[in-house]
């Protein structure tokens, strides 16, 4: 038999049968339609949680004084001492690497801010030029911190927006002077970022050059300094730069603890695979459902047909044949089921993106293959009973049933 | 033609053991018009199904052109079904979801011919048998003599050596139950080899040759001058 009249045949007894076929359709739809749209949203959610990281600075490493972490044996440990102070110094030198993109040094503290009798006490942040394109932040007006020399204390400002509006209000902002602790600092731009980011809300933050800031608090340390590398790759590489580079500069110490986005980033990949997996198996199980109806519908099938079985029998055909008719039977209902089920998640997915905007619903490709796999091979093997119990079929027997 | 020697046929029903044939011989020429009649359950059927490949002797041995058929696989036998043999049935056992070209196909697809080379002998056998303004009709929609017509176009359209007729007219009115068996005996007039299973004295009445089967032996095997 050639393969286009095996499937014609076939197409003719789905079209004969067509509330039994629509229904059958319909489970397998319904199981590939749930594998598709469940991934989908385990997949997105995946990539919300990636996209927030990455938000953070993808390429990133933090480095922050003091070890967080005891390691046994060396003699100083038993001597007991403090961490030395991560200076300025520490993080110009950490620029001396061609796998180092940028490098920002960040002071924190809190202070009184006033214009014009105004006052608020807002969270200050003592950083460089490199900051804004490392955080991805975006500017509303004017311009951030000029590119200097790191120990420059030059008297300028970035607001966030919700503290311009307190102080400002409808007036102009830029290049104003303002008043924080006891200096005098002018107004240079203004954040358009909302949001919060590295535990900041960017919206209240304000922004002045790390020298400044380390003189108005009085510090000695930074904060934290945040090494973007050129590529993930080298996130290693530079990691063992960072310690050497400050282990040399800290006369053989290592008292500093650097972190990548890396493993925080790895710890939830595998979290949200695993929440994909458990998702895509409870999914898989309304397959096998599927299959089992398949395999219940066939067997109606071959009994309702068994007059027809014989006569194929009388005319020539052989019991291989006869179980290749079923099988395709089984196998195009469990094809056509997944792709109309792969329109329905797919389209599913679709309308879960536009109704929630930033989260992206994106089907896997392993999911659709995994899915399609599953139905076609729940469709032979619930198919195989039936086609072999036709195929068995005593043609005498089979024609004597009207 | 087809040589039958010591066939055995023994059905298990029950604990009772039925000899459905008991030790058929039988000699068949070809191109003989031959009736086979008998009460029910005389194995009348048993032994057409068994001439037809349909169902396997308990013992003895089937030569079908000198060749012992009794040892086929059931692949082979499917073939030898499909190319030497045609079965019209009581009840037409057409297709119901195909139209009466595609009924009449079906030999043909299974053998794996391509539709090209199909068509023009469809398209030969419905004009032959004055179906081919019936030929996209669906079973439904034709009258049982134009049904059983369909069947036979169905038997013959692989052009084999046997013809195995059960109660042909069975289901029909008489005038088209008389068309029906014309064209079985013009066929058989061109050569076929026809064997008709029947209750009905009239029909069986109009064979060369006539064989009467009792509790699964022949009775009688007579040879007739054709009728007129």
């Amino acid at each position: 038999m050639i393969i286009t009249d095996v499937l014609r045949y076939t197409f003719t007894t789905l079209k004969g049968f067509r509330m039994r076929s629509a229904l059958m359709l319909l489970a397998m739809a319904i199981g590939v339609a749930a594998v598709v749209v469940l991934t989908s949203l385990g997949e997105g959610a995946q990539r919300y949680v990636s996209a927030e990281f990455a938000s953070l600075g993808t390429h990133l490493i933090v480095v922050l004084p003091g070890r967080s972490e005891t390691s046994g044996g060396a003699p100083n440990m038993l001597v007991g001492s403090t961490p030395r102070d991560l200076t300025l110094d520490d993080a110009l030198a950490l620029t001396r690497n061609s796998s180092v993109q940028r490098v920002a040094p960040i002071a924190i503290g809190t202070s009184n801010i006033s214009w014009q009798g105004r006052e608020r006490e807002v969270p200050i942040l003592g950083s460089n030029s490199e900051l804004l394109e490392l955080r991805h932040w975006k500017m509303n007006k004017g311009r951030f911190l000029p590119n200097q020399k790191i120990d420059n204390a030059t008297p300028v400002v970035v607001l966030g927006s919700k503290v311009r509006n307190e102080l400002f209000g409808a007036q102009a902002a830029i290049g104003e002077w303002l008043r924080i602790g006891d200096r005098r600092f002018r107004v240079i731009g203004v954040m358009a970022t909302e949001g919060r980011s590295i535990g900041i809300d960017v919206e209240e933050v304000v922004i002045i050059p790390t020298a400044s800031a380390m003189s108005l608090f009085n510090n000695t340390s930074l904060y934290r300094i945040l090494v973007e590398g050129k590529s993930r790759e080298a996130i290693p590489r530079i990691q063992r730069f960072v310690i050497n580079t400050l282990r040399e500069r800290h006369q053989g110490e290592e008292d500093i603890t650097v972190v990548t986005q890396d493993s925080v980033l790895a710890t939830f990949d595998r979290i949200f695979q695993a929440l994909t997996l458990t998702v895509a198996g409870i999914a898989a199980i309304s397959l096998a459902v599927a299959g089992v109806l398949i395999m219940n519908v066939m067997l109606v099938s071959v009994a309702h047909r068994t007059a027809e079985i014989g006569l194929l029998k009388a005319v020539g055909a052989s019991s291989r044949q006869v179980m290749v008719l079923f099988m395709t039977e089984a196998a195009m209902l469990s094809l056509l089921g997944s792709a109309i089920g792969l329109i329905i998640g797919w389209s599913s997915s679709l309308l879960i993106n536009s109704l929630y905007p930033g989260f992206d619903a994106v089907t896997p490709l392993w999911a659709v293959v995994a899915a399609m796999g599953v139905s076609l091979s729940t469709g032979l093997l619930f198919g195989v009973m039936p086609a072999r119990r036709a195929a068995r079929l005593d043609p005498v027997q089979a024609l004597s049933s009207r | 033609m087809i040589e039958l020697r010591g066939i055995e046929r023994i059905f298990e029903v029950g604990d009772q053991q039925v000899h459905a044939l008991d030790h058929v011989d039988l000699k068949i020429e070809a191109g003989e018009y031959l009736s086979i009649m008998g009460p029910s359950g005389s194995g009348k059927s048993t032994l057409l199904h068994i001439l037809g490949l349909l169902d396997r002797p308990s013992a003895g041995h089937y030569l079908l052109h000198d060749h012992d058929i009794t040892a086929l696989s059931d692949e082979q036998l499917a073939a030898t079904r499909r190319n030497e043999i045609g079965f019209v049935f009581q009840f037409f056992h057409l297709v119901p979801r195909l139209s009466a070209r595609e009924n009449i196909e079906l030999p043909l697809v299974l053998a794996g011919m391509s539709s090209a080379k199909r068509k023009p002998r469809v398209d030969a056998i419905l004009d032959a048998t004055g179906m081919m303004d019936r030929a996209h009709h669906r079973p439904e929609q034709l009258s049982g003599g134009q049904r059983q017509r369909v069947a036979i176009a169905r038997a013959t359209i692989m052009q084999p050596a046997l013809l195995l007729a059960d109660e042909p007219t069975g289901n029909l009115d008489s005038t088209s139950g008389s068309e029906i068996v014309e064209v079985l005996e013009q066929l058989n007039n061109k050569g076929i080899t026809l064997i008709v299973v029947t209750h009905d004295h009239e029909l069986g009445k109009r064979a060369q040759r006539r064989i009467r089967m009792v509790d699964g032996k022949i009775a009688e095997d007579h040879r007739h001058e054709p009728v007129a």
